[in-house]
């Protein structure tokens, strides 16, 4: 489904007298279907900036990405005009960062709801019912639902940012450390969630700060 | 999916201008004035296709040329070259003869038509909001009045449904209706703003124009513009082009983003990539400088 082919990137920082700081290089690895692959290396390596060039929140400086789109067949995100992503990221592939970066004033269980109704185009009432699964599955107390996230604990905030990543369940979900500021009882919970997403045929690839918790959920994994 | 609008090398030049005006302005020569015949080129070869129901970002320093193409696009300043198309689709009716030498799904050059022409699109497919709300709006009118002149350029003529339309727009934007016939020199900043949203909304454009529209107001009134303008994106099926120097506010309403310097886009791509890694010196500067 994903194909990286001899990635590389770096940050020209014209601000700082040119300096070249590394990003990643010569990165190349297939991910079939239905994987749920992981990224490893050493802090720095560019573990995040692999993913964040799939999602193109970074540009890739040279190489291809390979994607087999539900919709458009096979492009490469490395290239592909900004339009054909947005609809790509809007339809098919999802990323979970390791902070919330959310919409102010919106409540914990809209934020959810919301790609739910838009990229599903289920009814109100539907999205609502599979948001406050998702939530309670993931043990976010009741009276939160209806609260703005921005005052939640780090744990809290993550597991709304990854229900509202996944409750639309993308066809490519890339997922950056997400269960970092979790403890050991919410991290089963979320990986629990993410193997029920993968047996509903997400493909994954992710990066996990604990090399146990890779070991356990990946299927395959690439060390830069 | 095709572009709604097609905006090709945009110019606008304000003085005589000379044959170096272009190669000695722009970001490299750090000046849009140029020195040999003092002209003031405000934007050059601005080129953007703004998609149905998209928010396209227009950010940059004071001076840059952001409302200049607002100002182009709104018609209300004659461009010295440049296209602009409209999608063959959005024309309302009686506007056919817009198309008549076209090959196309796009209507011919928006800025050669004549300024009754404009007018007609203008008031059926575009709002506009501007920073200043003196511009947008008659100070010493009504609120309601405000809308229903609006509602009268666009072609409407029953006065018991024009009042009916500002009351439900004002509610949108929660404006108490009881206070629609007071003016809205009355009025706080943060209200005023949210009148001149209702009157733009009230001919339902295809079009709307924001130009830093919640710049100078108090954070929390900035924040409530902000969500109407987010419920109006969801609720309303419009494009958008939001001008702003804030990069949280074109964070928060725009998909993809140009950033500008000294008349020319220097930079445009996701908003994400341009946040995250800018590519121009000018764009990283901007994004260095957030506070
Ligand atoms: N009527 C005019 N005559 C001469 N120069 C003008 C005129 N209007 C604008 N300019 C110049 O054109 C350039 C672009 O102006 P514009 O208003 O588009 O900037 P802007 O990016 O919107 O800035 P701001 O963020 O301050 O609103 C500026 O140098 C400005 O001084
Ligand atoms: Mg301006
Ligand atoms: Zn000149």
């Amino acid at each position: 489904m994903l194909s990286i082919e001899n990635l590389n990137k770096t940050f020209n920082i014209q601000i700082l007298n040119n300096i070249q700081v590394h990003g990643c290089s010569n990165v190349s690895f297939k991910v079939d279907s239905g994987q749920f692959f992981a990224l490893a290396g050493s802090s720095g390596k560019g573990k995040s900036t692999v993913l964040k060039c799939i999602y193109r929140t970074y540009l890739p400086g040279s190489g291809h990405i390979w994607y087999d789109s539900a919709n458009y067949g096979r492009i490469d995100l490395a290239c592909a005009p900004e339009r054909i992503l947005l609809d790509i990221r809007s339809r098919e592939m999802g990323y979970v960062s390791q902070f919330l970066n959310v919409i102010p004033r919106v409540s914990a269980i809209d934020l959810v709801m919301e790609p739910i109704i838009v990229r599903n185009g289920v009814s109100h009432a539907n999205a609502r019912e599979r948001a406050c699964n998702l939530l309670e599955k993931l043990h976010i107390p009741h009276e939160l639902f209806n609260a703005y996230p921005a005052t939640f604990s780090g744990g809290e905030q993550q597991r709304i940012n990854i229900a509202r990543a996944i409750g639309w369940k993308p066809r490519l979900l890339l997922l950056d450390e997400p269960t970092a500021s979790l403890d050991a009882k919410s991290i089963n919970q979320v990986l629990n969630l993410l193997s029920e997403l993968r047996g509903q045929g997400t493909t994954m690839v992710g990066i996990f700060h604990d090399q146990e918790i890779m070991n356990k959920t990946a299927s395959q994994t690439y060390t830069l | 999916m095709e572009p709604l609008l097609k905006a090709r090398n945009l110019s606008k030049i304000f003085g005589s201008g000379c044959q170096h005006c272009i190669a000695a302005t722009g970001s490299e020569a750090e000046t849009n004035v140029c020195p040999h015949c003092n002209s003031v080129v405000a934007c050059n070869d601005v080129n953007f296709d703004l998609f149905p129901n998209e928010v396209l970002g227009i950010v940059g320093e004071s001076g840059s040329g952001k409302s200049t193409l607002i100002k182009l696009t709104h018609f209300e300043w004659e461009t010295t070259s440049g296209e602009l198309n409209l999608h063959r689709s959005a024309l309302p009716d009686g506007l056919g003869e817009l198309l008549a030498d076209t090959v196309d799904q796009y209507t011919r050059n928006l800025f050669a038509l004549s300024q009754f022409q404009q007018r007609q699109i203008r008031n059926a497919l575009m709002g506009i909001v501007y920073q200043n709300p003196y511009l947008g709006l008659r100070m010493n009118i009504s609120s309601g009045g405000n809308i229903a002149e609006r509602l009268l350029g666009a072609g409407w003529r029953h006065i018991g449904k024009m009042r009916e339309r500002a009351s439900e727009l004002l509610e949108k934007t929660e404006i108490p209706i009881s206070r629609m016939d007071e003016p809205p020199k009355n009025f706080s900043g943060g209200m005023q703003q949210r009148v001149q949203i209702a009157k733009a909304l009230s001919n339902n454009p295809l079009l709307l124009l924001l130009d830093e529209v919640t710049t100078g107001l108090d954070l929390s009134v900035q924040a409530r513009v902000l969500d109407l303008i987010r419920n109006i994106q969801s609720e309303f099926q419009l494009s958008m082009l939001v001008v702003s120097h804030d990069l949280g506010v074109i964070n928060l309403l725009c998909n993809r983003t140009m950033v500008m310097k000294h008349g020319r886009v220097v930079e445009s791509g996701l908003t994400d990539q341009i946040l995250q890694d800018p590519q121009h010196r000018y764009s990283q500067l901007l994004v260095a400088s957030q506070l």
